[in-house]
């Protein structure tokens, strides 16, 4: 890959991410006759388990601006997020009638019932809740649970696909996440380490193709983006070091996150697509699969706004996350009406000003396609940094 | 054609609605009674408390170890029902609270560091954070805050969400084993030792309890019905989760249903001619309780069921607690027998249920702006039964605790409308809806331009 190839690369990403036709799912349909594709929300889903079933997972990410919310409203209302109601809209309208089945959990109330409306109008389309657990503490029988749960989930899986998913599949499955995740992994170390290097809103837009496509396909991307890179250089900008927290469920348009780029910040952490990202090291690819899924789950995950980990208190986490990429602020980025979030920034708040970080807040929408008020604040944000 | 309701200004002259007996008094001891022991609690540090909530609470455990519980959610509500939760809420807010996160927690935990309680007597700090996660994701972030804010341990109950048609036997066995990880924490902090045998007496008073307040709610399928099961049901609804398991909740029920029972006996309704049945949907506009009740008394229109009243616990199809195989037993109730861990679709049939076996006119559902877990979808439950059931159904916004999200003029016109409009089709005999074999018939087309 040259760096034209990589820039094309990085200009395809863009485009798949804004199709709200899922290209690749057809294209994946296509070369695979009867073969479904199951959907799940950005954040945590056992992606292995519907890959195992010879099902395409498809990472959902609502409809941004580009569809306009005309029916979802109704059986919606206000004070909720607009990922809730853009994938509403888009059932209602018709688009993802390429979707075969989706799988929510337990990440909050909107989003529960949401899976439950689906249901009733979209009663031939599988949807299913998941119970992710919240108590991960030794004694409380929680990995028996989980892995009980992906058994079920499997079952439903299977039924849907007609294809068995055998222990070496489920392997093969974890084996190749565990590659794609480590990549993962990979390009977020290069952009902590070389910001100039990469953007913020390209990596973004690589990982976020990946939702649409199989994992195979963007393993092979990530590997030549990863190549490449390695020779990139970049010009060192006056930027300053910030993580970026609270877009795990509902993304940020792809413009505003070049907006905080240009507004002179360098992204060196986010937690964009959570679910991506889940495990901070791989999944064990021997012994019984379900167990090693659900164990990881429990023991070698991230923090999140949208689980309970007394072990892991987020605030906590977060600030090491600020020193651990030696970054200067934090900007939480949060979605309008997510209430899991806005009830995390209480406490990232309190610790932040304990700790002596400075942040900022910022609320967006996903459908949302002006952020004029949000680039000067970015910016008086920044300059209020330099100046300081 | 439709009588015009009483045209009154002052309460004095609507129509008077709730019920006062011997309900209230013991109602009002019990409630002290509770109130003396938190505050007890707080300055002598015997009883221990452990904070809880309210939603398939595991209260029969804390009973056995004699401690008692402190329900954030009651000192909420309390706050409002006494035009207290505005300060707090505003307080939480510039803690970094958004303006639209539940503010049941704004006010809990504004009124914490305010150090205000709804009664004025002493909160203790409770030795644990007990959270009993039952569907409702607010709980866990509530706890960990109050955690954190009351530096208290805190203890997650994960209670696995109701998503398969009944409950697997996975989710009994993870609750149960994280039951008796309650138990070595709770001998921990009293010093006590677990005693099976006071635990399965506390199991059985709440069977007891169980049989009589299901009891009491089947008693307003009569017409009339002899009390609200909205509004009289909150009044109910406090002793049932203080007392469950308590000898003193079984005293309080046997009167309750006697003199509940008495009244059918009597045929004594809420009004002197009752009007309207309907069931109610969501919880309570607290801040604006007295309005809201106002506003159905003036049209004689009697709540014979509420989702609300099953937040604690859902008795009335049937479940009790079973001593034989107390913690499993309580882990049922968690899992399956209360509102909040049941899905939308599970609630769907539950309100289906209401209208049809309790005789009801028409649903209300109270959209409340705070709480995602009642309202998010609630749109396509309106959709649901007046299309797809034909059920004449009003949908109202507002709030449980947050007063600035209560528009009275507007309320009050919606409800006058609502059954302005189901009058009218009751007296032209157009046939009003509640069967669910009936399409949207003409009746409910009318009255749909009202929903
Ligand atoms: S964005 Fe937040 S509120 Fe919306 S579905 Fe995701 S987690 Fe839930
Ligand atoms: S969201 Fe609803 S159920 Fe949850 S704590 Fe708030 S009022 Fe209660």
């Amino acid at each position: 890959m040259t760096l034209a190839t990589i820039d094309s690369t990085f200009e395809r990403c863009t485009e798949i991410i804004g199709d709200l036709n899922f290209p690749e799912v057809r294209r994946w349909k296509d070369e695979h006759p009867g073969g479904k594709a199951v959907a799940h929300f950005p954040v945590y889903a056992p992606v292995e388990l519907i890959h195992a079933c010879g099902i395409l997972p498809v990472t959902l990410n609502g409809a941004g601006d580009r569809l306009d919310i005309q029916h979802a409203d109704a059986r919606f209302g206000s004070f909720i997020c607009s990922i809730v109601k853009t994938t509403l809209e888009m059932g209602m309208t018709d688009h993802l009638a390429i979707i075969d089945g989706m799988l929510f959990s337990t990440i909050c109330d909107s989003a529960r019932n949401l899976c439950y409306v689906l249901k009733r109008n979209y009663p031939h389309m599988y949807l299913d809740f998941m119970h992710l657990p919240h108590n991960p503490m030794p004694g409380s029988g929680v990995v028996p649970f989980l892995a009980a749960e992906y058994k079920r989930i499997q079952d439903e899986l299977e039924k849907l696909s007609g294809k068995k998913a055998t222990d070496e599949g489920l392997r093969k499955s974890i084996a190749l996440y565990n590659e794609n995740r480590s990549l993962l992994r990979d390009l977020y170390a290069l952009r902590a380490e070389k910001p100039e290097v990469l953007r913020t809103s390209e990596l973004y837009a690589l990982m976020r193709a990946g939702n649409f496509m199989p994992v195979e396909t963007h393993n092979l991307w990530l590997v030549e983006a990863l190549g490449e890179l390695r020779g990139r250089t970049g010009k060192p900008r006056d930027s300053i070091r910030v993580v970026v927290e609270g877009s795990f469920c509902e993304q940020p348009p792809l413009d505003l996150i070049r907006i905080i780029e240009d507004a002179g910040c360098y992204v060196v952490d986010d937690d964009f697509i959570v679910g991506r990202r889940w495990f901070t090291e791989d999944v064990p690819e021997t012994g019984d699969p379900l167990t090693a899924l659900a164990d990881s789950y429990v023991n070698r995950s991230v923090y999140s706004s949208v689980r309970h980990d007394a072990r892991k208190p987020r605030q906590k986490e977060l600030v090491k996350k600020v020193h651990a990429r030696n970054a200067r602020a934090v900007i939480m980025l949060i979605a309008k009406f997510c209430e899991p979030a806005l009830f995390d920034y209480v406490l990232f708040k309190r610790e932040l000003e304990a700790q002596g970080i400075p942040h900022l807040l910022l609320e967006f929408e996903e459908k949302a396609f002006t952020f004029e008020r949000l680039r000067t604040e970015v910016e008086t944000f920044v300059e209020s940094l330099l100046f300081e | 054609m439709t009588e015009k309701p009483a045209a009154g200004k002052g309460a004095a002259e609507k129509p008077k609605s709730e019920y006062r007996g011997q309900i209230h008094k013991l109602q009002k001891d019990l409630m002290t009674r509770w109130y003396q022991r938190l505050e007890e609690s707080a300055l002598t540090g015997n009883p221990k408390s452990v904070s809880l909530l309210i939603s398939g609470a595991c209260v029969e455990l804390l009973e056995s170890f004699d401690v008692v519980p402190i329900y954030p959610e009651v000192n909420a509500l309390q706050l409002a029902i006494r035009h207290e939760s505005l300060e707090p809420i505003l307080y939480a807010e510039q803690m970094g609270y958004a303006s639209d996160n539940c503010a049941y927690v704004k006010a809990d935990v504004g009124a914490m560091m305010l150090r205000v309680t709804p009664t004025g007597t002493k909160m203790p700090t409770p030795a644990l954070a007990l959270c009993n996660f039952v569907g409702c994701n607010v709980y866990t972030k509530w706890f960990e805050h109050l955690s954190e804010f009351q530096q208290t341990p805190l203890y997650m109950l994960d209670t696995p969400f109701m998503r398969t048609d009944s409950p697997r036997k996975e989710d009994v066995a993870y609750i149960v084993q994280q039951l008796h990880e309650i138990v070595k924490i709770l001998e921990q902090i009293t010093g006590k030792k677990f005693d099976i045998d006071r635990f399965r007496h506390a199991v059985q008073c709440s069977r007891q309890v169980e049989e009589m307040w299901s009891r009491i709610k089947r008693l307003a399928q009569n017409v009339p019905a002899p009390f609200d099961a909205y509004f009289d049901a909150i009044t109910l609804m406090g002793p049932l989760y203080t007392y469950r398991a308590n000898p003193k909740g079984v005293e309080f029920f046997e009167v309750a249903l006697r003199e509940l029972q008495e009244k059918v006996d009597r045929k004594e309704g809420v009004y002197d001619q009752e009007r309207f049945r309907v069931v109610i949907e969501g919880p309570p506009p607290y801040p604006y309780f007295r309005s809201f009740r106002d506003m159905l008394s003036s049209w004689k229109a009697v709540s014979v069921a509420s989702t609300y009243s099953t937040v604690g616990g859902l008795w009335e199809f049937g479940f009790r607690h079973d001593a034989e195989n107390p913690f499993e037993a309580v882990a049922l109730h968690m899992l399956e027998q209360n509102l909040c861990n049941r899905n939308m679709l599970q609630r769907y049939e539950q309100i289906r249920r209401y209208v049809e076996e309790w005789k009801a006119d028409g649903l209300i559902i109270h959209f409340v702006k705070s709480c995602r877990l009642f309202s998010a979808g609630q749109g396509d439950m309106r959709d649901y039964f007046t299309r797809t059931l034909g059920i004449p159904t009003l949908y109202l916004e507002s709030d449980i605790e947050d007063p600035r999200y209560f528009g009275e003029a507007q309320i009050k016109n919606r409800v006058d409308a609502y059954f302005e409009a189901l009058g009218h089709a009751q007296a032209t005999g157009a046939a009003v809806a509640h069967a669910s074999s009936q399409a949207a018939g003409p009746s409910a087309q009318n009255l749909r331009v009202i929903d």
